[in-house]
């Protein structure tokens, strides 16, 4: 079966091909055939992606992993990083999450993007976002993942700045690629400082060195651990260099769908989960990041509650459900995180473009305030973003988000690096969850219709909002507790990858009452938030005094934008304007100013006036004969 | 050469002027292409130190000097850049009209002459000679063919970069005259040169003269001021043989000459120069960001990456020597290509102020494109070849000097900044002013093609750069006593050496000479680079 296998380098390859064609010819082809091109490459590749998942699922390669090298980027002082990919369960589940609900969105904007300019560019742009992103988890040494790692950050740069003509979306654009370079830049030192300890970026044999180099919690380890969740964090938009984020959301809905829900801010979790070996080496640094997580988390779920933007509202809560995934990584259930991203990536995307199609219909309307009652006009749209939102919210039993967001709130609590103060993060998160996520579900699909349709999705929109909307029901079952069976492949067959989790001691019955109050406080969020929906007095009863204040401070986001405007952005900028002519230049011009004024000086002397000369010759005299005399 | 006197002759007939100038460069460039290609397996096996050709003729031999012709793998790279971004400067001045076009081309192609001497010269003597060869084309470069303020322009160049040829002029006959008097054998030639001994103190101010010259043209902060003024008021084909070839000299004298002849007095000055080096980048950088002209912004991001070449230098590791070799290669091409943009634009609308720039992509979507890759390379995006480069040269950095290594990487995040301001401020936003600009035509589409593709594949197959310029790279490893295990096959091996000075400064040599070997030369079948002695 290794014959299969081999095909592994088509699913970058194809994307690739995608893009290089729509690049150069794209402004000579037809709509159509641009979409066929565009979305056909990703297509294909996703079904590669499958077949390689069955193949390797019945042939498991000897020792878990399949790997294949096309050359030898360079070699220098036996340092030498290949263009190589590595398969194992976590890239397998990473390449099929990316080609799958890749190829679903594509379709998607193929109608969604058909109206105005630039179809060849927007393909072009999401080809090429599709192989860097595959060139990311499939890489087998660090060097490599880093090209896919700044190639995704650059079409999430070119597809947040797609409409160009507008300064705002440049900004935002602009916002998003300097922010996450700055982790990008912590992450690069990091890789320096591995190829320093280890001379090599291979994955697995960095993995496999590690524990004889570094010693538990020494300091290199730890700055190691650190400067790569420095990466991390920038890419998973997770506190503090979350701020990117929710104006990311300036690029067309797909986009938002694609890069910044399901696949590219995941890049983080993925990189802990792949340098695993690095974080338990580093406790403080696991440690520090399951409290990112959770502050994260908590942060973004507050801000998430009062915006109006729908968009915005997703945005903070991808924010926040990554804390989650964070938190999982950060207490050392590895598996649970990735398969929070495993599920996250479908609901996600699935309300991501469902809000894309509602936004489309009423004439690009992002006000959640200026929408409702589209629950009739738009029943299949409804009913998907119904299931999304029922997942997010994490509704007990029939929604796939349900089965990944308690695994980790009960991780938070079990596993022998949790604690309650973890636990109440989480759980108190989930409940901020299901309020916002059903204060944006009423507001929209409920009550009057405030804006005219102007637009009816087509069937390249709906068919792929069904598939994600079942798979957001159903995507759970591969995964169900303990106390449901313990029935659970996903995390068995990551367990050949990635570490288990390992738990405290901690009575069973514990269990079954936190799951309790969490299935109870899901339902009491939704139903709080029916309240505000009935009751707006009750909001704006709220909204007086120090609570508009707060308010105003959670829709700003914290105003974390506020103060690294005013700490980082503004005194820079200041420097650069205050030194545009160069001071170094003054000095040199000071120079040359000197010698024109002496030069002046002495022409002035030669003035033909005798007096002059023979005062001149005087004073030198008795200068010179001053000198002889004394000295 | 010879065709800058053709031109010269022919000057009347201006078509025939740039179709000589064209096909002398031309022919010189696939020649050595295809000489590299033909014998790169030889090449790349070559011994460490050996040379690839050598060529010795009597010159003046009352003096000691020669006309002393060599080229090693590095040699090559460079000569092959020359060429190729001589190419690029004919072309891009094709279809404009130029004043006294004989003697334009005379002095483009006196230029390279210079510039490909320096690149080959084993005499120290014949090195100078070429090393003022080139300044005085550059000079009238400027000052004929350049923009409005060309004349105060010129005139900073000339005085500043004379300055440093001077104390290195100075320099080079002190060192004349120690060996003449220490062996009785006095001469300029390179291998002889090597194994002079010379107190520590002396070698120091002896390495600073040659220093000075080399700082002034890469050029180095705080000796930088030329820079903006020569690079803006330039026309397009002199800015990029200046910011593509002239800055390499520097690099290459570096390599070629301080390292090997004083590497003692070298690595005592390392941790300045390493400074100086990370204050060139970030300086270089915010000044970047500021600049609304775009010619001058794009001189300041070239002093910028000038800045990682110096902290590459003296940072003595094979990693950061590749490194340094990369990236003269990939900024050659990068800083061309952008300043090939700029004159493109600056030719179409008459201005070279951002500020009246503003949504061009609509009108000018190739252009935009192309600009993407070329911004995208010198924001250093890995699979483009600057990134290799850079991120060899700050690993191998952060070996030696770590704390400097990180804020060199601050760079980095400057460098995406400023890359934007390129990127945004011309091609994206709304349209600020009604200027209607054309596209690129087909002969600037097959330039800007030809860019791409070797900023792509030194970007993806930079092993070939690599191989051919492993042998001197290796000898300089013999030249300064390296801190890292060369071709360690096991990494934890190799960690064991590195692990016990890491976070601080590895312990540096200690100062007095070596004794240098003198290389047996390696001669092969090879006539052609008499043709460009003559």
């Amino acid at each position: 079966m290794d014959n299969i296998l081999n095909l592994l380098w088509l699913l970058p390859a194809l994307p690739l091909f995608g893009f290089l064609v729509l690049a150069i010819f794209g402004s000579k082809f037809s709509k159509r055939a641009i979409a066929f091109i565009g979305v056909g490459t990703v297509g294909i590749s996703a079904l590669i992606a499958i077949i390689i998942g069955i193949s390797y699922l019945t042939h498991t390669p000897p020792g878990n992993s399949y790997s294949q090298t096309l050359w030898t980027w360079f070699n220098v002082a036996g340092f030498s990083p290949s263009i190589s990919f590595y398969l194992d369960p976590l890239s397998l589940i990473f390449c099929f999450v990316v080609t799958f609900v890749g190829f679903l969105i594509h379709w998607y904007s193929a109608e969604s993007m058909e109206e105005g300019e630039g179809y060849a560019r927007y393909f072009a742009y999401m080809n090429l976002f599709i192989c860097a992103m595959l060139v990311l988890v499939l890489a087998d040494n660090l060097l490599l993942l880093y090209m896919g790692w700044e190639g995704v950050g650059l079409c999430s740069f070119l597809l947040i700045g797609f409409w160009y003509k507008d300064d705002e979306n440049s900004a935002a654009a602009r916002k998003a690629f300097i922010v996450t370079r700055i982790g990008d830049t912590m992450m690069l030192i990091g890789l320096f400082l591995l190829v320093k300890s280890f001379g090599t970026l291979n994955v697995a044999a960095i993995l496999s060195g590690a524990p004889a180099v570094w010693t538990q919690g020494s300091s290199l380890a730890f700055w190691g651990a650190f400067l790569l969740l420095g990466g991390a964090l920038g890419k998973s938009a997770q506190f503090p260099l979350q701020v990117w984020l929710p104006d990311a959301m300036a690029g067309p809905s797909p986009v938002s769908a694609l890069i910044h829900a399901a696949t590219m801010v995941t890049a983080g979790v993925y990189l802990i989960a792949r340098m695993h070996v690095l974080y338990d080496l580093a406790p403080a640094v696991q440690m520090l990041i399951a409290i990112i997580g959770a502050v994260t988390l908590i942060i973004a779920g507050f801000s998430a509650l009062m915006q109006n933007d729908i968009k915005r509202i997703l945005a903070y809560s991808t924010i926040s459900q990554i804390g989650y995934m964070f938190l999982a990584l950060g207490v050392g259930a590895y598996s649970s995180g990735v398969f929070h991203f495993f599920i996250h990536a479908f609901f996600k995307s699935l309300l991501f473009l469902s809000a894309g199609a509602v936004i489309l219909a009423l004439g690009d309307e992002h006000d959640i305030r200026k929408m409702g009652g589209l629950r009739k006009k738009m029943p299949v749209v409804f009913w998907t973003f119904l299931f999304g939102a029922g997942a997010l919210a994490a509704l007990p039993f029939v929604t796939a988000g349900f089965y990944s967001k308690d695994e980790i709130i009960w991780y938070a609590f079990a596993s022998d690096k949790g604690s309650i103060w973890l636990w109440l993060a989480a759980f108190g998160g989930a409940f901020i969850t299901s309020i916002y996520t059903f204060r944006m579900v009423f507001h929209t699909f409920f009550g009057e219709q405030k804006t005219e349709i102007s637009y009816v999705p087509g069937n390249r929109i709906k068919i792929p909002l069904i598939i994600l909307g079942i798979l957001s029901l159903i995507a759970g079952f591969v995964e169900l507790p303990e106390w449901m069976g313990y029935f659970a492949p996903f995390s068995k067959f990551l367990n050949t990858a990635l570490p288990a989790v390992s738990l405290a001691n901690v009575a069973g019955s514990t269990e079954t009452i936190l799951l309790l109050i969490n299935m109870i406080f899901a339902l009491l969020g939704v139903w709080i938030a029916w309240q505000f929906y009935k009751k707006p007095q009750l909001l704006s009863s709220l909204q007086t005094g120090a609570g508009k204040r707060l308010s105003n401070f959670l829709f700003e986001g914290w105003k974390f934008d506020w103060v690294y405007d005013h700490v980082f952005v503004r005194p820079a900028v200041w420097l650069s304007r205050i030194d545009k002519t160069d001071f170094i230049e003054k000095i040199y011009g000071g120079v040359g100013g000197l010698n024109l004024w002496l030069n002046k000086m002495f022409d002035r002397t030669e003035n033909g006036n005798i007096r002059w000369y023979t005062l001149g010759v005087a004073v030198g005299a008795v200068i010179t004969l001053t000198i002889i005399l004394f000295l | 050469m010879i065709g800058g006197i053709l031109s010269l002759i022919l000057r009347r007939n201006p078509v025939a002027c740039k179709w000589i100038a064209l096909l002398a460069v031309l022919a010189d460039f696939i020649m050595m292409a295809v000489y590299w290609i033909i014998n790169y397996d030889n090449i790349s096996v070559l011994k460490e130190g050996a040379w690839i050709a050598d060529i010795k003729k009597e010159w003046i031999p009352q003096w000691g000097a020669s006309f002393h012709f060599a080229m090693d793998g590095l040699s090559l790279i460079m000569v092959v850049l020359t060429l190729f971004l001589g190419v690029v400067a004919v072309l891009v001045t094709w279809k404009k009209t130029i004043e006294r076009v004989g003697f334009f081309y005379l002095n483009i192609l006196w230029l390279l002459a210079g510039v490909l001497g320096v690149f080959l010269s084993l005499d120290l003597f014949l090195f100078y000679f070429f090393w003022e060869l080139m300044l005085i084309p550059m000079f009238f470069i400027i000052s004929i063919w350049g923009h409005e303020k060309r004349n105060p322009a010129a005139v900073k160049f000339f005085l500043f970069t004379q300055g440093g040829g001077v104390l290195m002029l100075i320099a080079i006959l002190a060192l004349y005259f120690i060996h003449g008097r220490a062996t009785g054998d006095y001469t300029f030639d390179y291998f002889e040169l090597l194994g002079t001994q010379v107190s520590p103190k002396v070698a120091l101010w002896l390495m600073l003269g040659f220093l000075a010259a080399f700082v002034v043209k890469l050029p180095v902060f705080p000796f930088h001021s030329w820079l903006p003024d020569a690079y803006t008021e330039s026309p397009t084909s002199g800015t990029i043989i200046l910011a593509g070839l002239l800055s390499k000299t520097a690099a290459y004298g570096m390599l070629r000459f301080i390292l090997p002849l004083f590497p003692a007095a070298a690595q005592e000055i390392a941790p300045y120069a390493v400074i100086v080096g990370v204050v060139s980048i970030l300086y270089g950088a915010k000044l970047a960001f500021a600049q609304t002209n775009l010619k001058r912004l794009v001189a300041f991001t070239s002093m910028s990456h000038m800045g990682f070449i110096i902290v590459g230098i003296f940072s003595f590791t094979t990693l950061a020597y590749q490194g340094v070799v990369l990236e003269m290669v990939a900024h050659g091409i990068t800083i061309g290509a952008l300043f090939v943009i700029a004159g493109a634009i600056n030719d179409r609308i008459h201005t070279l102020d951002m500020d009246k720039m503003g949504g061009f992509w609509s009108q000018i979507p190739v252009m935009g494109g192309i600009t993407t890759v070329f911004v995208l390379a010198s924001l250093g995006l890995p699979s483009l070849g600057n990134f290799v480069a850079e991120f060899l040269i700050l690993s191998g950095t952060f070996q030696t000097y770590t704390a400097l290594a990180v804020l060199a990487s601050l760079g980095l995040i400057a460098s995406m900044i400023y890359s934007l301001v390129i990127l945004q401020r011309i091609f994206h936003g709304r349209e600020r002013s009604q200027l209607k600009i054309t596209d690129f035509s087909l002969r600037e589409k097959m330039i800007m093609g030809s860019l791409i593709i070797v900023i792509f594949w030194i970007g993806l197959f930079p092993q070939t750069i690599f191989n051919t310029v492993k042998p001197p790279v290796g000898i300089l490893k013999t030249h300064t006593v390296f801190l890292q295990k060369d071709n360690n096959d096991s990494a934890i091996e190799l960690n064991k050496d590195i692990a016990t000075g890491w976070w601080g400064h590895q312990p540096m040599l200690q100062s007095g000479n070596k004794t240098m070997k003198v290389f047996p030369a390696f001669t092969f079948d090879y006539t052609q680079i008499n043709k460009k002695a003559k």
